[in-house]
């Protein structure tokens, strides 16, 4: 598996898309601290992008991987190489490569402002750490969706649904049944309702930790009461570590049973 | 060898193999003949483990491949498309193939072979359908297997390479290796083949030498003796 993964890393490595990304991430977060002035406020506003924006370049970059790299998989499937070696070394080729992206794109540009001396590095750390959870979880997303669809159309219009969906249909439909049983205590409901999302659970975890859940009034006050405590972290981390597991559990599956 | 068993396949609502028993010995050339779409690749993919069977068995050196994967260091392959990577150099490609299947010095003498050395550097998407097809015939031969599988390898090849293969093929023979190929060009069968199997509807019509076949089919040629069988079977 580590073979194929180095060649997937690589052949990522070398391809422009990277460094787009790479050049994106860098050139925001020397926008944002030059805009704010400040590391804390900064590290607000780029939550909001990371949010909405990693699990968008995962999916996508995901189905266009498995799709471009179809060529190479059929090659490696001849050889005496496992299946499911195949594809978990691409899919975390890819998983890497993005997060690498991620990771040195802000990463840059935040040390350079004084990142280390701060006290604003456990909120970034915070931030860093969940943007690569989503970045694994999108992308074994993506690759499930690509693996359980041949046309390519098709595959690219699921894994956008996919993401218009968790990152912003979701929210809508859990907000209107919220309104919808407001007679009813809802503390536990919209509690389960975060878990089940990852990129919610991912927004309220950082904000949480950045303590500004008064905003989020009494609600934010039980949110508080779970996220904040270590009990709250443990589970909700487990919960993130699930979303990576189950799909990359169904890559496995998916892959021996598929015909090439 | 390989033992192949009640071997059935669909895709879809097609049905594409419909209970195959077939047994290949070692050593000697088969050729596995058929009208398009009947299954021979199909054959040849779940011998790779590459299509998943539906119902029956294959053993290769008596070893079921179900689920396995280290059989496939006896196999050697070359697929009927030339599908690479396309931002790959040749030599990366052949680096990298050897890097995951183990250490070789053919390639040097089949790089000469098929004159490629000046396609080395060049990237795999630039390269013309026949010089592909060479650069698929490296990677298939540089490895010393006791099986090679070979479908459609003349695809593409000009006179002078296909007059190569055909030595290449010989040579693997004198080895004592087992080679199976599928091809639709009656000449080419005819002169490489020991044995035939011929496929009809995902079924065996027939497995025998090329003498049987004509002698069966009371047929003086080779060519005539498959094309009556078709336009028996369809008429």
């Amino acid at each position: 598996m580590l073979k194929i993964l180095k060649y997937s890393f690589f052949d990522l490595m070398r391809s422009s898309w990277s460094y787009v990304y790479f050049g994106f991430y860098l050139l925001l977060g020397i926008v944002l601290l030059f805009l704010n002035n400040d590391l804390s406020k900064a590290v607000i506003t780029l939550m909001n992008v990371i949010i909405v924006l990693v699990p968008l370049i995962g999916t996508i970059f995901g189905v266009m991987y498995y799709y471009n790299s179809k060529e190479f998989t059929e090659l490696l499937l001849a050889q005496p190489l496992k299946r499911s070696s195949i594809f978990l070394g691409q899919y975390l080729g890819v998983a890497i490569s993005l997060s690498m992206s991620l990771i040195l794109g802000l990463g840059l540009p935040f040390i350079a402002y004084g990142l280390l001396m701060s006290n604003a590095i456990w909120d970034f750390s915070l931030l860093l750490i969940v943007g690569i959870f989503l970045t694994f979880i999108f992308s074994a997303l993506a690759f499930n969706i690509a693996l359980s669809n041949e046309n390519k159309i098709k595959g690219f219009g699921y894994a956008i649904l996919l993401w218009l969906f968790l990152a912003i249909i979701y929210d809508g439909l859990f907000l209107m049944s919220l309104i919808l049983f407001e007679d009813y205590p809802l503390d536990k409901v919209s509690l389960i309702g975060t878990m089940l999302n990852p990129i919610d659970l991912s927004r309220t975890l950082i904000l949480l930790k950045l303590d500004i859940s008064a905003l989020l009034g009494y609600t934010g006050a039980v949110f508080k009461q779970f996220f904040g405590t270590s009990f709250g972290l443990i589970v909700s981390f487990l919960a993130l570590t699930l979303w990576v597991g189950l799909p990359v559990l169904r890559i496995i599956y998916k892959s021996k049973k598929k015909d090439f | 060898m390989v033992e192949i068993t009640d071997l059935y396949k669909k895709f879809g609502k097609n049905d594409v193999l419909n209970g195959i028993n077939l047994s290949i010995k070692e050593g000697g050339i088969f050729a596995v003949l058929g009208p398009n779409g009947s299954g021979k690749t199909t054959i040849i993919k779940t011998i790779l483990g590459m299509v998943i069977p539906d119902k029956g068995s294959i053993k290769v050196f008596d070893a079921n491949i179900k689920n396995n994967s280290d059989y496939r260091h006896k196999i050697d392959y070359l697929p009927q498309i030339a599908n690479f990577p396309s931002n790959l150099k040749v030599n990366e490609l052949i680096k990298m193939i050897k890097d995951l299947r183990g250490k070789t010095d053919a390639d040097q003498n089949l790089i000469e072979t098929f004159k490629l050395e000046p396609f080395l550097n060049k990237k795999l998407g630039t390269l013309s359908g026949g010089t592909k097809q060479k650069v698929n015939i490296v990677l298939t031969f540089m490895f010393n297997s006791p099986i090679i599988i070979l479908d459609e390898p003349t695809t593409g090849l000009d006179p002078i390479s296909l007059i190569r293969l055909k030595e290449l093929i010989q040579k693997e023979k004198a080895k004592g290796k087992t080679i199976l190929i599928t091809s639709h060009i009656m000449s080419f069968v005819e002169e490489v083949a020991d044995n035939i199997v011929f496929i009809l509807e995902g079924k065996i019509y027939f497995k025998g030498s090329i003498e049987e076949l004509k002698a069966k089919t009371e047929q003086q040629d080779f060519e005539h003796a498959i094309a009556n069988i078709l336009t028996e079977n369809h008429a």
